[in-house]
């Protein structure tokens, strides 16, 4: 019982009227960030760390870790309401985030992904404050065959059940394979397909796909149906909220499930965005009705909210004790604690207990001040759908413009947004599908470099994934996973004949 | 026998978008055999994933086409890609936006900003062209706040801001 009696100290530090007010302006600032594409909660950190230097470092720190609660919920309001993700973790929610809001059911939307995130957070700071020693050992296994194992369990339970016709799945799948790339290959240095084009140096940065591919392309098709968003919603009122939360607890199963894979994401550095895929991958194969996915399904929005917030929490957990961020906001938070004179790691929770527990409980009122504030918010955020057309379809282009051009600084991004959003508009209209391109963009060089750091480590023998139980475990769950449909394809196929 | 049509069909852009996922492909394997697509003593090198990806890019793409070309008069086929009033419809901010960019290049961020969201409220939804300028200026006054003074994140800047000492 040594943590409770930690944790209530800890609360005594962190409910002090200074640092409250530290926490709403975080949390504020936070979900400005997350709202505005291309300020990632890592840059909004970084950019922001400065500003705490003044602070004691419980402070700072409160502070710091609001700001990146309040990011990761604002990811979720514009890609609910503009299929715009503010985050590459809220990528998963616009699947059915965003068919909600068209529905006229933005504000339940909106009410869901909230209130998933906060359910997601709070397990992973139970298990952060319970089984913190314990988890830090197990992060200590992973290896590149690990990561690999992880990447591509990722991939598998994302896979496979797709609606459209499978030989434009794989073409879509392979031009983020090809997209990913691009650039500097990490681990020979080599340029690849650059071209002698400099720009392309770094490669494409997915955040640039995806606002093409997803916000400019849905301005586009909204144009086209002609000016204006569809299913807009005149009055939202404390009775949706109410009505979703009642709903809500159907889906504990599905929470559960997406809370288990966002700490072990966490903890294992997979990150939020992986676990979110994963989660609404799994989510999709587990329910009864997966043909509704992507229509505006709760389930939809619930899996990947909650995975992206457990991830995003239980990130700070290997951070603190072992040194080793779970992300890369993780890293720039461990960069202001260096700054602050503090050394993560195992001594850190007996050293300075004030400083550790301090933090866990502001992590409990930080996810509960965050609920509040942005619930409160959401009638606000709904009625942006109720401006006219021919306003907000610029300001939603300049918009995502800036989102582009700052993930870089590259002029030349913006261009390939726009060519981004013109091809998005003709993979949909072809029933191309856009997720598994994002998808491929965003794990194929994870994959590829973990998958050839494993090789240079093994001589290039493949055995090295079965050589430790625990890659040996995820891969084998993996590839059962990638044929299980293909294995029910042929039984169908048995059983017609 | 020449027929009118007011659209363009799906099997023309089948082909397109095939001949483009070919095209990269292409592009894809050509660099690979620069960087290696061999499987060394050490592992993969680095062409060795593009080249594979590549060149399923240009068989899928080729199998997309040849499925089109054999149903070329299926229904689902000769269906409107697009109808040239929604082409029209779409041009209306696709061309704005491209000149949008140009502008970003040319005259900095926050004037073709201005420019183009006071233009477009003025000519889609027809308002005065007060309340257009005032709506763009406070967008792009926002924006500047938030990421040049705020952020510390400078966008990019023309001329005209240059004049104001920026």
């Amino acid at each position: 019982m040594d943590e409770i009696n930690n944790l209530f100290q800890g609360f005594a530090v962190a409910l002090s009227f200074q640092n409250l007010g530290f926490m709403l302006i975080g949390i504020l600032l936070g979900v400005l960030i997350g709202v505005l594409p291309g300020l990632g909660g890592a840059n909004g950190v970084a950019i922001l760390l400065p500003l705490t230097f003044s602070m004691t470092p419980v402070s700072g720190i409160i502070m710091l870790s609001c700001i990146y609660w309040g990011a990761l919920f604002g990811g979720a309001i514009t890609s609910i309401l503009f299929n715009i993700p503010g985050e590459p973790w809220s990528v998963a929610t616009t699947f059915d985030g965003y068919p909600m809001a068209q529905k006229g059911r933005a504000a339940h939307a909106l009410t869901t992904a909230f209130t998933s995130s906060f359910v997601g957070a709070l397990f992973a700071i139970l298990m952060v404050t319970f089984l913190a020693p314990l988890v830090a050992k197990f992060a200590l296994k992973f290896g590149p065959p690990e990561f690999f194992a992880v990447q591509l369990l990722t991939f598998c339970s994302f896979v496979g059940m797709s609606k459209e016709p499978p030989i434009k799945t794989m073409l879509s799948m392979m031009l983020g394979f090809a997209l990913a790339s691009v650039g500097m290959d990490s681990v020979t240095g080599t340029l690849r397909m650059t071209y002698g084009q400099e720009s392309l140096l770094q490669g494409f940065d997915f955040l640039i796909a995806v606002i093409g591919l997803f916000g400019l392309c849905e301005i586009l098709l909204t144009m086209e149906e002609g000016l204006s968003f569809q299913g807009k919603h005149g009055r939202i009122s404390l009775r949706d909220v109410l009505e979703t939360w009642k709903e809500l607890p159907k889906y504990w199963a599905t929470s559960l499930r997406a809370c288990l894979i966002g700490c072990w994401m966490g903890i294992t550095p997979g990150g939020a965005t992986p676990a979110s895929f994963m989660s609404y991958g799994v989510a999709k194969r587990m329910s009864s009705t997966p043909d509704e996915f992507g229509t505006g399904k709760i389930e939809g929005v619930v899996a990947p909210e909650t995975a992206a917030h457990a991830a995003g929490t239980s990130a700070l957990l290997p951070m603190l004790t072992l040194g080793i961020p779970g992300s890369p906001t993780a890293a720039v938070l461990l960069g202001g604690l260096l700054i602050w004179g503090l050394q993560p790691g195992p001594l850190l929770f007996t050293e300075q207990k004030e400083f550790v527990w301090g933090l866990i409980a502001s992590m409990y009122l930080g996810n509960i001040v965050g609920l509040i504030v942005v619930l409160t918010t959401v009638p606000w955020w709904a009625a942006i759908l109720r401006i006219p057309f021919s306003i907000i379809a610029p300001v939603i282009v300049v918009i995502c413009a800036v989102g582009a051009y700052t993930v870089h600084n590259h002029l030349l991004d913006i261009a390939l947004m726009v060519i981004f959003g013109v091809l998005g508009y003709a993979m949909k209209k072809l029933k191309y599908p856009v997720a598994p391109l994002v998808l491929a963009l965003v794990l194929g060089d994870m994959a590829e470099s973990s998958f050839r750091q494993s090789m240079l480590l093994s001589d290039g023998k493949l055995s090295i994934f079965f050589n430790s139980g625990l890659s040996a475990g995820i891969t084998i769950l993996a590839l059962t996973l990638l044929l299980l449909p293909i294995f029910n394809k042929i039984r169908q196929l048995f059983a017609r004949r | 026998m020449k027929e009118e049509s007011d659209h363009i069909q799906m099997r023309w852009m089948e082909l397109v978008v095939a001949a483009f996922f070919a095209g990269i492909g292409l592009l894809v394997v050509i660099d690979s055999f620069r960087t290696g697509y061999q499987w060394s003593s050490d592992g993969p090198q680095p062409g060795y994933f593009p080249f594979y990806i590549g060149c399923t890019l240009i068989v899928g793409a080729i199998v997309v086409a040849v499925q089109t070309l054999l149903g070329w008069k299926k229904s689902e086929n000769v269906e409107p890609f697009v109808t040239y009033s929604q082409l029209r419809l779409m041009m209306t901010i696709l061309i704005p936006t491209s000149l949008f960019v140009l502008g970003v290049v040319l005259i900095g961020f926050y004037v073709s900003s201005v420019l183009f969201i006071s233009t477009f409220m003025v000519w889609q939804g027809k308002y005065s062209p007060l309340k257009s300028a005032l709506v763009g200026l406070c967008v792009s006054g926002a924006l500047f706040l938030l990421f040049d003074v705020w952020f510390l994140l400078p966008l990019p800047k023309g001329p005209i801001e240059t004049f104001f000492g920026y």
